[in-house]
């Protein structure tokens, strides 16, 4: 089972999102993380979505939601030739723990402390998603009280290789 | 010219060439009757019993003539009837645009009575669906509707209009419908696969409702008749080569013939044109094809590799790649392949008819003789189904209606209501069972209404045929809830309802009662009781090959 990531550039209409969700449940594919934002075209949204599937699968859900109407153009990211990014948050408790030692590990991480306040801090991390599972594998040792994590974000590198007009 | 909603959406139908409208007046679509009304001279409205009987009408309709099949319902109760008739449409890639009202926009959202959220509802069986948001949108909205419907692989559309844009008032530009041009362009190398078809030994066809839609009979014949190619059917399929032609096998899958399913089996070629591996058809996905190369031609991307991974594939409207294909085949003859073809007939099933007591096989194959070659033959769903699509001969495309993937009970009656009224000069046969009928025997008083003349042939084993042969056969013939004893009198049922009713034990007797329904104005019921151990054969199990075939 390979994590796999495509994105789906989708006309900005009310239910668009509903559309694809279903279209995963029905069809039963998996979704690990989704992400929706705007673009650089008004009327345009982009969903970035990782699943977890055989090339079959991931080749199956790419041409059944390039069938969606309001899907404009839906691709594979391709891992080495693109940037992915997700954002972490992180709150731990201050209190019994070698804080010093955590301090260094979210330094080597890149992390930055974002809010101290009641005992706890909250860390941010910014990255490509594996870098994020390294990091919270690294800080599994201390009081994690919560966490969230935004799902991947994605863009190729270089020029835009496609023309939505 | 500023006209309300409704009347915008009468005069986008009637750009789009709508002439006949099935549906169900309510409360959120008072609006658009009132101008249905209005436009009662151009636009006929037909009024069922039951939205379902509507959209079942609207997709008869629409499989009978190729046009695309318009259904209208109300809100809440009105468009959740409509649901098992969109499915069915959507399954068999049916063209058929859905209008539904809705509750005005400032209650949408409120629980408000007969509200419901049709859009959310069906859009796991729509090609798409729309909410109409603002009168201005309306026009181009239902004209994009048709559009998506008609156009790729076809398929059903809703719009969904809340009553206040019914109302509402806008400004009117008439517009001429884009037309829906074929797609003369496709994906795959022809090269390829015309030599692997020319250096084929045991070449094979295995087509579906895809050649039908794309009218491409003519095309597909001259490629088996060319490159003399045994050609076998699916239930889609029916009619698209005709009965009796050379290289025509016959039906495929887990009730088609064992010459054909043999052929599937040994084939060095197969060919998959315009269908989609279902599992009624590739009954075991890891076996269906195991000797052959696979080649998979179908408009829709999706179904390439879905099941099956083709070895090599085009995704293109059928009739193009035929078309470009053809001119890259060399003709060829494949003598040992048709005498190994010839042997596995010599095992095909061949019913036995018997003079006291009526058979499937009798029914169906008097009732075809009495209704001519150009009858549109419609089904309900089961054994008679099966009966049908085994039994009829054949031999045009667009005439024989069956719900083949989502498999209705109840489709029947509405499609056959649907099919008659597109093709009024047609017999329409509707072959049904007892189970069947008794799902939407309402629709009887449409036909009755509207003076329909469809012949309803009743095949009536008392049981649910299907069902109880499952249990027969794998259930250690425990026949849970399958012989239901139901006493229901189908003379009575057509008299009271103001039609004509027959009940026929001989084959003698539903000879008299066929040669007099074809002679009458009104619908039709004839009951034909046969024996309920008639069984559908042959037959391979689910997740089978055809050495599995049971042939008793």
């Amino acid at each position: 089972m390979n994590k796999q990531c495509m994105v789906l550039l989708v006309d900005n209409n009310a239910g668009v999102l509903a559309r694809v969700s279903s279209l995963f449940m029905q069809r039963g594919f998996n979704i690990d993380s989704l992400t929706v934002s705007s673009t650089e075209i008004p009327t345009i949204s982009r969903i970035t979505v990782t699943t977890k599937g055989d090339d079959r699968t991931f080749s199956q859900i790419i041409k059944q939601t390039s069938k969606l109407t309001e899907a404009r153009l839906v691709f594979p990211i391709e891992p080495f030739v693109s940037i992915i990014r997700e954002l972490l948050l992180v709150k731990f408790s201050t209190e019994n723990i070698d804080s010093e030692r955590l301090e260094s590990i979210i330094d080597d991480y890149g992390a930055k402390i974002i809010d101290v306040s009641n005992g706890c801090f909250v860390a941010e991390l910014t990255g490509d998603p594996t870098l994020i599972d390294d990091f919270l594998d690294a800080v599994k040792p201390f009081r994690m009280i919560e966490m969230c994590r935004t799902g991947a974000t994605a863009l190729e590198s270089g020029k835009v290789s496609y023309d939505i007009e | 010219m500023v006209l309300n909603g409704s009347e915008i959406l009468v005069n986008v139908l009637l750009e789009q060439g709508v002439d006949t409208v099935f549906g169900y007046p309510g409360g959120a679509v008072l609006n658009i009757y009132d101008a249905l009304y209005k436009y009662k001279d151009k636009i006929n409205h037909y009024m069922t019993a039951h939205e379902q009987g509507a959209a079942h009408a609207a997709d008869g309709y629409a499989r009978s003539t190729g046009k695309t099949g318009v259904v209208i319902a109300t809100s809440g109760p009105g468009a959740t009837n409509l649901v098992t008739g969109i499915a069915t449409a959507y399954m068999d890639s049916v063209p058929m645009v859905a209008i539904t009202g809705n509750v005005a926009t400032p209650l949408i959202g409120c629980d408000s009575f007969q509200e419901v959220y049709i859009a959310g509802i069906t859009m796991p069986i729509t090609k798409h669906n729309f909410v109409v948001r603002n009168v201005e949108e309306l026009a181009d909205t239902i004209r994009l509707a048709f559009k998506i419907a008609a156009s790729g692989r076809p398929g059903p559309v809703l719009v969904d209009i809340p009553k206040d844009i019914t109302a509402a008032k806008t400004n009117y530009e008439p517009a001429v419908p884009d037309q829906i041009k074929r797609n003369e362009e496709y994906i795959g190398d022809i090269d390829e696969i015309a030599e692997l078809i020319n250096n084929a030994e045991k070449p094979f066809i295995y087509f579906g409702g895809g050649v039908k839609l794309s009218g491409a009979s003519d095309e597909l014949r001259e490629l088996v008749n060319k490159a003399d190619i045994p050609a076998a059917y699916t239930l889609m399929a029916a009619g698209v080569l005709g009965y009796g032609e050379e290289n025509n096998l016959g039906l495929i899958g887990m009730h088609g013939c064992f010459s054909a399913n043999s052929a599937a089996n040994r084939a060095d070629v197969m060919l998959a044109i315009g269908t989609r591996f279902s599992d009624r058809v590739a009954l075991n996905a890891n076996k269906f094809g195991h000797n052959s190369k696979i080649v998979h031609i179908d408009i829709d991307p999706g179904e390439i590799n879905k099941i099956i991974v083709a070895d090599y594939s085009i995704v293109g409207d059928v009739k193009t790649v035929l078309t470009a294909l053809l001119k890259k085949i060399k003709p060829a003859k494949h003598e040992a392949w048709h005498k190994q073809i010839a042997k596995w007939k010599k095992d095909d099933y061949i019913p036995v008819d018997r003079e006291d007591a009526l058979t499937p096989h009798s029914v169906i194959s008097t009732a075809c003789k009495h209704a001519g070659k150009d009858a549109i033959f419609v089904t309900d769903v089961g054994q008679h189904q099966m009966w049908a699509a085994q039994f009829i001969s054949h031999t045009k495309p667009r005439n024989f209606l069956t719900s083949g993937g989502l498999g209705t009970m109840g489709y029947g009656y509405g499609a056959a209501i649907g099919a008659k009224i597109a093709n009024p000069d047609v017999p329409v046969i509707h072959f049904t069972s007892d189970g069947s009928l008794h799902m939407n025997l309402n629709e009887l008083c449409t036909a009755v209404s509207y003076k329909v003349p469809v012949i309803t042939v009743i095949l009536n084993n008392a049981v649910l045929g299907m069902v109880r042969q499952w249990q027969g056969a794998f259930y250690g013939r425990r026949f849970s809830s399958s012989e239901p004893e139901r006493v229901t009198d189908y003379v009575k049922v057509a008299e009271a309802f103001g039609g004509v009713g027959f009940r026929c034990k001989t084959p003698a007797e539903f000879e008299e009662a066929m040669a007099k329904a074809m002679t009458l104005e009104g619908p039709v019921w004839i009951e034909c009781e046969i024996d309920r151990e008639e069984k559908v054969l042959p037959m391979i199990p689910s997740g089978g090959t055809v050495h599995d075939t049971v042939f008793r």
